[in-house]
């Protein structure tokens, strides 16, 4: 598990990118991952595929469905992260979904990405208590994180023990929304990060949901250590495929006008 | 529980869910965080909207004047006499809109209305919830979305149009199996962009707490009802045998709800075993089915070893779901209530014995249940209630369709 460090210690907002594992084509995984890494992006989230992704807009779903088309599953997802951790050093994210985790078995599934060379895990749908009761110690004892999502509408006194429970980095969802949908309401959005950032919180900040260009990237990482693009990336992958120039260039259209 | 009591939809003991949501290891609110707001708001309130004296004058009068309860509770002759048993229909058929449906969305749509919203989305299967709330959302003037698989869109025309008559927008759901489960996450997708102004009206039993509870409580009249009417009929308030189907459950939920801590009432669920339990086509949840997370729930539903949400198949539009609510799944794990599975085929030709024997054309999923009542054993003395949950003007074409309108 490596450990992000708050925005005064760094010279340049973080990048991660998300792309949904076998997709577009059961292989695709272990390339994207080394031409990001190349393109300098900080860190990666790999979605685990799922049939029911109910927190996840249009060009997600698709991903996930052709990925189970191309016969992904978890334990395919794991070897691929293996493959990827022996040339790549950029921390890895698995995001997923509670069910395929809990039919896998949590243990048996922490265990083998661990071991594989994960650094954490995002599971919008395992709730915190159920977190806290069952499973915090074991993801303690394998150095591994479980990232939590905060939204425009949580509390503070549940973003709190979310900041409290957290190993690395908490996951702001920049609107009220499912993923890939467009933020109209800008201000309203500024106002909330702006809030968030007031906070102090002891755990890093990622904004994640709609960010997908430089302008979004810019706007949000002035109150955030970072941002995380999935939507935008996976059209991208839909219409360039995993070629190395074109996604050299998506990250570096993101980061232009970053001073790094 | 005593017939007096009334409909009961204010006593958290009643229905065996605990404060945290659950019902022995099921249940729950394994929800993403950006719809905990929602969840939460509807846990914090809706047992205090729910005893309010006058949330539950409203409801109990839009139940009697709008819905038309009591509903009937009819001896079946002919059917005892073809079967060997005193049978009881309990009519929820000749509700407002033509099932049990109206129950839970007339409830929650008042409830809708005490939280504040203007808006409500709802997910429909055989189209009866969605006809049912786009009917409470135009009485008490609320906007209305309902989210529909685009293959029960095809499958279900006549409810699409009733709906659209009534003002609300049928919203084709065309991720996945283009059935029910898809049309629930559609919803819950809804839900998530618009956690302000917007209620959920769930039409079953199913999602994270508390809406398998407050469902219950809303569907609860029907059992409440069956009490009173029993003791009229036969001097006494329980019958030997409860037969429902079930899909996520409610219908079933509402017929057995008091009985529930009556032993001696024997409660028996109908699934769908579409084509066959072996044939890859089938509802039949608690027989094909694991324990694992489910619209927002911890219960049993059919998925593969990777844990993918299987896709259901039956004949019927409201039984085709992959999973049953939380307190079925309990309720199926600790044997209190015993479950049947019914293949389209059987279905359909117990529609045809209830259709020329008494004079009822039943809903297909109610016809599962029916189904098994000719197939279960059974005595002649034997009280058996079956509730028919709704009417089957909507299946008529699929009934058309395999040839049941031959004279035999």
């Amino acid at each position: 598990m490596r450990v992000f460090e708050k925005e005064e210690q760094r010279t340049s907002p973080l990048l991660s990118v998300f792309y949904t594992a076998g997709f577009p084509e059961h292989c695709s995984t272990v390339e994207i991952a080394r031409h990001l890494e190349e393109a300098s992006v900080d860190f990666i989230e790999i979605g685990i595929p799922y049939s029911d992704p109910l927190a996840d807009g249009p060009v997600i779903q698709r991903s996930s469905m052709r990925a189970l088309e191309n016969g992904m599953c978890v334990s395919r997802v794991i070897e691929q992260v293996r493959e990827i951790r022996k040339e790549c050093d950029l921390p890895i994210f698995l995001m997923g979904y509670y069910n395929p985790v809990l039919q896998f078995g949590v243990e048996r599934f922490l265990d083998e990405i661990a071991d594989a060379g994960a650094d954490g895990v995002i599971l919008p749908d395992l709730p915190l208590s159920v977190y806290s009761a069952q499973y915090e110690a074991l993801f303690r004892e394998r150095e591994l994180s479980n990232v939590f999502l905060i939204t425009p509408h949580t509390s503070e006194k549940r973003i709190r023990a979310f900041d409290e429970a957290s190993s690395s980095f908490l996951y702001v969802v920049s609107s009220p929304s499912i993923t890939g949908a467009i933020t109209d309401a800008k201000e309203e959005r500024d106002r909330y990060l702006a809030r968030i950032e007031a906070l102090s919180l002891r755990s890093p900040l990622i904004v994640g949901f709609g960010i997908s260009d430089r302008e979004s990237f810019t706007a949000v990482t002035r109150y955030a250590d970072g941002a995380i693009v999935g939507t935008a990336f996976l059209r991208q992958l839909e219409e360039h495929g995993v070629e190395k120039e074109a996604i050299h260039r998506f990250v570096a259209e993101i980061r232009e006008g970053d001073p790094r | 529980m005593k017939s007096d009591e009334g409909t009961n939809t204010s006593s958290p003991e009643a229905c065996g869910v605990d404060e945290r949501g659950y019902y022995g290891e099921f249940g729950g609110q394994f929800v993403p965080e950006l719809l905990f707001p929602n969840i939460e708001e509807l846990s914090e309130r809706y047992l205090s909207i729910l005893g309010d004296p006058g949330f539950e004058r409203e409801f109990q009068g839009f139940l009697a004047d709008y819905v038309g309860r009591p509903t009937p509770l009819y001896f079946a002759e002919r059917l005892s006499e073809d079967l060997g048993a005193q049978i009881y229909l309990k009519r929820e058929d000749l509700n407002h809109t033509g099932a049990h449906k109206i129950n839970n969305a007339i409830g929650q749509a008042l409830l809708a209305k005490r939280l504040g919203k203007t808006r409500v989305i709802a997910e429909t299967g055989a189209g009866q919830h969605g006809v049912a709330t786009a009917t409470a959302c135009a009485r008490l003037g609320l906007q209305c979305d309902v989210y529909m698989g685009e293959l029960d869109i095809a499958r279900q025309a006549p409810n699409v149009k009733r709906m659209k008559m009534l003002g609300a927008n049928v919203i084709p759901a065309t991720s996945g199996s283009r059935t029910l489960k898809d049309a629930t996450n559609e919803a819950m997708r809804d839900w998530i962009a618009h956690p302000v102004d917007t209620h959920y009206i769930i039409g079953s039993v199913v999602g994270p707490h508390p809406f398998p509870d407050m469902v219950a409580r809303f569907q609860s009249v029907i059992s409440a009802e069956l009490q009173q009417q029993l003791t009229e009929k036969i001097g006494r308030s329980s019958p030997d045998t409860i037969v429902a189907c079930v899909g996520g459950g409610s219908n079933a939920i509402g017929i057995f709800y008091h009985y529930l801590s009556e032993k001696q009432v024997r409660l028996v669920g109908v699934e769908a075993a579409g084509e066959g339990l072996t044939s890859g086509k089938s509802a039949a949840t608690t027989a094909l089915g694991r324990k694992g997370v489910l619209h927002g729930s911890m219960t049993l539903f059919m998925q593969d070893e990777d844990g993918q949400v299987e896709e259901a198949h039956s004949v019927s539009a409201g039984l085709d779901y992959p999973g049953i609510g939380p307190q079925h799944a309990h309720l199926f794990e600790t044997g209190r209530v015993r479950f049947a599975s019914i293949s389209d085929e059987e279905a359909l030709r117990a529609a045809v014995q209830l259709s020329r024997r008494e004079g009822i054309i039943p809903a297909l999923e109610t016809a599962h249940a029916l189904a098994e009542l000719a197939k279960m054993e059974r005595s002649q003395g034997e009280v058996i209630v079956v509730n028919l949950s709704g009417r089957g003007d909507k299946d008529m074409e699929t009934y058309m369709a395999h040839g049941l309108g031959e004279s035999e």
